[in-house]
């Protein structure tokens, strides 16, 4: 039933398209949509997909954009990270879509990001992720390390006087290199080597016994002790769920997650995660009227009032309003023109402030701090005074302290350095 | 008739033992009512920083008699009504059904628009202090094992409150086991101040061996020269032998402990990879479906816990057989109209079965969605088996490392003892010559896989509670399986049960040394070389057959 009332309202949409194509005799704008609707990555993008058809249907419904309809543009890449480069030279050259809202995990956007440089694509990219980049291309609505991990461990720090570090996290390129930036960190607060436990474990780990019970011996050492996660995507279920059985409460080891969010709660039993923490920009609980909005015509579109809202929701919606402000600005699609057009864009964000887009093409947002509650729900417990600007390039690594992002002239560059005031080239992997 | 007695016998019995609870004390005369009362309506409006005075400021104003609220408040289940500001404790019992009871007497209370109820906010700091304020009064009201635990809360937090309630507990302390505990709290304290010689030689005497973790960091801090460096050389070296016993203790423990998580990955290695130990090893049908057949059985819990919420507890019980028919037709399906016909031509049986998977997983999500779904634990599975305060042992993983090993000798039972299993050995030795003895081969062939397939989704039963029941649940065990059969000896169940346990054991005991990745690499790599030595496994199987 879900299914045919959203196959029937696609179709609408789609009418819609068509219809105001005729009464408006224009081309409309092509909105690509790069999320994996299969593979193991199905899990957290499909939410992104239908959020973006959400607002593009909303869009219409207020006449679309500059006078034109918007066209959603869905291909699946499935997972599989080379095939995000091969759909992203699909949208671009053959769709000729004018934007794309994509990608999820840090490989896929380090795979489309040379086809995007290339074709001249643009791509909002909403999750939040390691840093370390800055593509003309890329608007990254997620969260920086420095709106994340950094407050988060200054609040573990300063609030509950937090002396002994785990970072736990999964093998790829996120948790490593946010884990590489944390070790700076502390180590620059004065923590002792001895009192860092670093731990990485394979994608989809369900054997934690041994690794939890370590967390728990490394935590009775006397000193308080939190764990710093960035263990991704189901492996969380089994490592909480050991916790909870080895009777490990967030009285005990308080455990701080980044990847973990109302989407991935939602298939866990709750109650034994309760107080063990998230640290994002945004949570469906936060009590806002723009977010009760938000909550309600996701509902509706979905038609089921069970689905969450999540972080990297809201980052798509503001990426999407960005966008259109930036197309209105600007007065046409062209990427080089919209590109310029966004900076300085400012629109409400959903947890009661306003979002900014910087020079270095990422956003200004608040800090939250949330304990989980039985119901998979979070209970926000700490949050930053104001926004904090999105930081392109760590300030707490060699070799790229010196790094800033600047896309307005006179610097035009991903990574200038400061120091020897060049810039080294576009799109680095750092 | 009898039916419906039993019946009411399930539903009264629990509930005449629920009535029969320990009286509840009440608030004294002398306690002071008004203020109490003021204090309970500023609950629901304070804001965390305040929320852990008012704990202390309530626990003054009702002593202990106001125990029940502050263990609500810590499970997170005090309401008030939103409009006369009242406090009620909710509970949610099994298949959502929500009752509200009195905040002190426990009764349940009728009337209340459950919805409409909102919940008094908790913080960690907040838990923190109803702990330790928890722990004050159930020193004195809670049963023997929560009264050793209240002294347990209380070692890592010495403080002045608590040494007064500590003294005052042990005065009429009956049971040897919490007075333990308490002495080594106060043999602790006695450590810290300036007592003289004799009695601090014996506080040491106390904690000696003792594995309570607060008790060796506070010796440790003693030892060490940065620390509280203990400067009286007899009570030092008391300290030092009371430290290596136990140092001693500890590692002994821990390494029960490793050997324990090795068996239990063991055992999930074998449950996994059982039912292909038939399929596979027996039939010689290489099954790429076989991780799916896993994922049905987890999708059957599922699917069992939706149909019967009230009787989570038992839910297990109803799966096991449940998702043995389920995955077991499915595998007698694959087998009578894919299998049958590549008989003989694994290549083309590999690939087919390999569809079939990709075929599975998208029919699941399709019908469940992409999303994993949630598989509650029963209430007997969760929590774990403290042996002491070093050892402790899951029950989950406990339940699972038994279930392995009485579904492996049912497995063996069946192929050694029934006709079936006679006629399944016969088949898989000479095909030809079974027949001509007048064994239907076809039939034997289909109840085989449709027994491997079933087992294989009893186990899948055992991982819906270890790990998570999504689409991608089969692939992720598919690998390990065959591993462990190939490693084992194709064909041989013994074989099977000795490679899971012996690659759960090498798993474990290296991976503390080189950490999760780089063990399943060194694993792999080592049965990939011990094939090349021994190409047919531990335990080949041997005779004319084989060839």
């Amino acid at each position: 039933m879900r299914n045919t009332s959203f196959f029937s309202r696609t179709i609408l949409t789609a009418a819609a398209c068509l219809l105001s194509l005729g009464a408006h005799a224009q081309e409309p704008i092509k909105v690509g949509v790069l999320h994996s609707l299969s593979g193991t990555m199905a899990i957290s993008e499909t939410t992104l997909k239908d959020t973006v058809l959400m607002m593009v249907e909303q869009q219409n419904a207020k006449g679309g954009v500059l006078g034109r309809p918007l066209e959603a543009v869905v291909v699946d890449p499935a997972s599989d990270w080379p095939l995000f480069a091969e759909r992203t030279r699909q949208l671009l050259s053959q769709d000729n879509v004018d934007v794309i809202f994509g990608a999820w995990t840090s490989v896929s956007r380090k795979a489309m990001l040379p086809v995007l440089e290339e074709l001249n694509g643009l791509l909002f990219y909403p999750v939040q992720y390691e840093g370390e980049e800055s593509s003309k291309n890329i608007f990254y609505t997620g969260a920086a390390p420095n709106q994340q991990a950094i407050p988060a461990v200054d609040y573990l720090m300063n609030d509950l006087g937090i002396e002994r570090w785990v970072l736990a996290g999964t093998d790829y390129v996120y948790p490593r290199t946010t884990n590489r930036i944390l070790e700076a960190y502390l180590k620059a607060q004065g923590v002792a080597d001895e009192d860092i436990m670093v731990n990485y474990t394979p994608f989809s780990h369900s054997d934690w016994q041994s690794i939890v019970s370590d967390i728990s011996r490394f935590g009775s050492a006397g000193k308080a002790t939190a764990v710093v996660s960035t263990i991704n995507g189901d492996a969380n279920v089994p490592f909480y769920r050991e916790l909870g059985n080895q009777g490990i409460s967030s009285l005990d080891i308080p455990v701080i997650a980044f990847s973990v969010g109302e989407e991935e709660l939602s298939g866990i039993d709750a109650r034994p995660l309760v107080g063990h923490m998230a640290a994002w920009n945004y949570f469906q609980s936060v009590d806002t009227d723009a977010n009760a909005e938000f909550i309600a015509q996701w509902h509706d579109f979905i038609g089921n009032t069970d689905r969450v809202t999540n972080d990297p929701m809201e980052a798509t919606y503001i990426g999407f309003n960005m966008w259109v402000k930036a197309v209105e600005k600007a007065g046409t699609t062209d990427v080089d023109a919209v590109e310029q057009a966004m900076i300085g864009i400012k629109t409400p964000n959903l947890s009661g402030g306003v979002a900014v887009m910087n020079k270095n093409h990422h956003l200004s947002k608040p800090v939250l701090i949330g304990e989980i509650q039985a119901d998979g729900q979070f209970q926000v417990v700490w949050e930053t005074d104001g926004v904090v600007p999105g930081d392109a390039w760590s300030d707490y690594l060699e070799g790229s302290k010196d790094l800033i992002s600047d896309w307005t002239a006179p610097i035009r560059c991903g990574n200038y350095n400061t120091v020897t005031q060049t810039c080294s080239g576009q799109a680095t992997d750092f | 008739m009898r039916t419906l007695l039993l019946l009411i016998c399930c539903f009264v019995l629990p509930m005449a033992a629920a009535q029969q609870a320990p009286e509840k004390p009440q608030i004294t005369s002398d306690s002071n009512q008004a203020e109490l009362s003021s204090l309970l309506l500023e609950l629901t409006q304070a804001n965390f920083r305040r929320m852990p005075e008012l704990v202390t400021e309530i626990e003054q104003a009702g002593g202990r008699a106001v125990l029940p609220l502050l263990t609500a408040l810590q499970d997170g289940e005090l309401y008030y009504q939103p409009d006369t500001r009242e406090l009620v404790v909710r509970q949610e019992s099994g298949g959502g059904r929500v009752t509200v009871s009195d905040v002190f007497t426990g009764n349940t209370l009728d009337g209340f628009d459950t919805a409409a109820l909102e919940r008094v906010p908790i913080n960690n700091r907040l838990r923190a202090v109803l702990q330790a304020t928890i722990a004050r009064i159930l020193l004195f009201q809670g049963t023997d094992a929560e009264r050793e635990q209240a002294a347990r809360t209380m070692l890592s937090d010495l403080d002045e409150d608590n040494l007064v309630v500590l003294n005052e507990a042990i005065a009429n302390e009956q049971v040897a086991a919490v007075a333990d505990m308490i002495n080594v709290a106060l043999a602790m304290n006695v450590l810290v101040t300036d007592a003289p010689q004799a009695e601090r030689l014996a506080a040491v005497a106390t904690l000696h061996g003792n594995l309570q973790g607060p008790v060796r960091n506070l010796l440790r801090s003693f030892l060490d020269e940065l620390g509280r460096n203990e400067q009286d050389p007899e009570v030092r070296a008391a300290m030092v032998s009371a430290m290596a016993s136990i140092e001693r203790k500890v590692r002994f423990y821990e390494l029960m402990e490793q050997a324990f998580y090795g068996l239990s990955l063991g055992s999930v290695l074998l449950l996994a990879a059982i039912g292909l130990a038939v399929t596979f090893g027996v039939m010689g049908v290489i099954n790429m479906a076989h991780g799916e057949m896993l994922m049905l059985g987890a999708y059957t819990t599922y699917v069992v816990q939706i149909l019967m919420p009230e009787f989570i507890n038992y839910s297990l019980w109803v799966a096991i057989p449940a998702a043995f028919m389920v995955s077991g037709l499915v595998g007698m399906f694959i087998q009578r109209f894919v299998i049958r016909y590549l008989n003989g031509r694994p290549l083309e049986t590999l690939l087919a079965t390999f569809g079939i998977s990709l075929i599975l997983q998208q029919a699941v999500r399709t019908i469940f969605s992409p999303l994993n779904r949630r598989v509650v634990s029963p209430d007997w599975m969760s929590g774990a088996w403290d042996i002491n305060p070093v050892l402790s042992l899951t029950n989950n993983r406990l339940f699972i490392l038994l279930f392995s090993i009485i579904v492996f000798v049912i497995l063996l039972w069946i192929l050694r003892k029934t006709s079936l299993g006679l006629q399944v050995r016969a088949v898989s030795q000479n095909r030809d010559m079974a027949k001509a003895m007048g064994i239907r081969t076809d039939w034997v062939d289909a109840m085989t896989f449709g027994l491997g397939s079933g087992i294989a989704g009893i186990a899948g039963v055992a991982l819906s509670q270890l790990t998570n029941v999504g689409p991608n649940l089969g692939q992720d065990y598919i690998i390990d399986s065959f591993m462990v059969v190939v490693f084992g000896g194709v064909g041989n169940l013994w074989g099977t049960l000795v490679g899971a346990f012996s690659l759960g054991l090498a798993n474990k005991f290296m991976e503390p040394m080189t950490g999760a990745v780089l063990a399943k690499i060194i694993t792999l790599v080592f049965i990939i070389l011990f094939i090349q030595v021994r190409p047919k496994g531990l335990f080949p199987q041997k005779g004319r057959a084989v060839e």
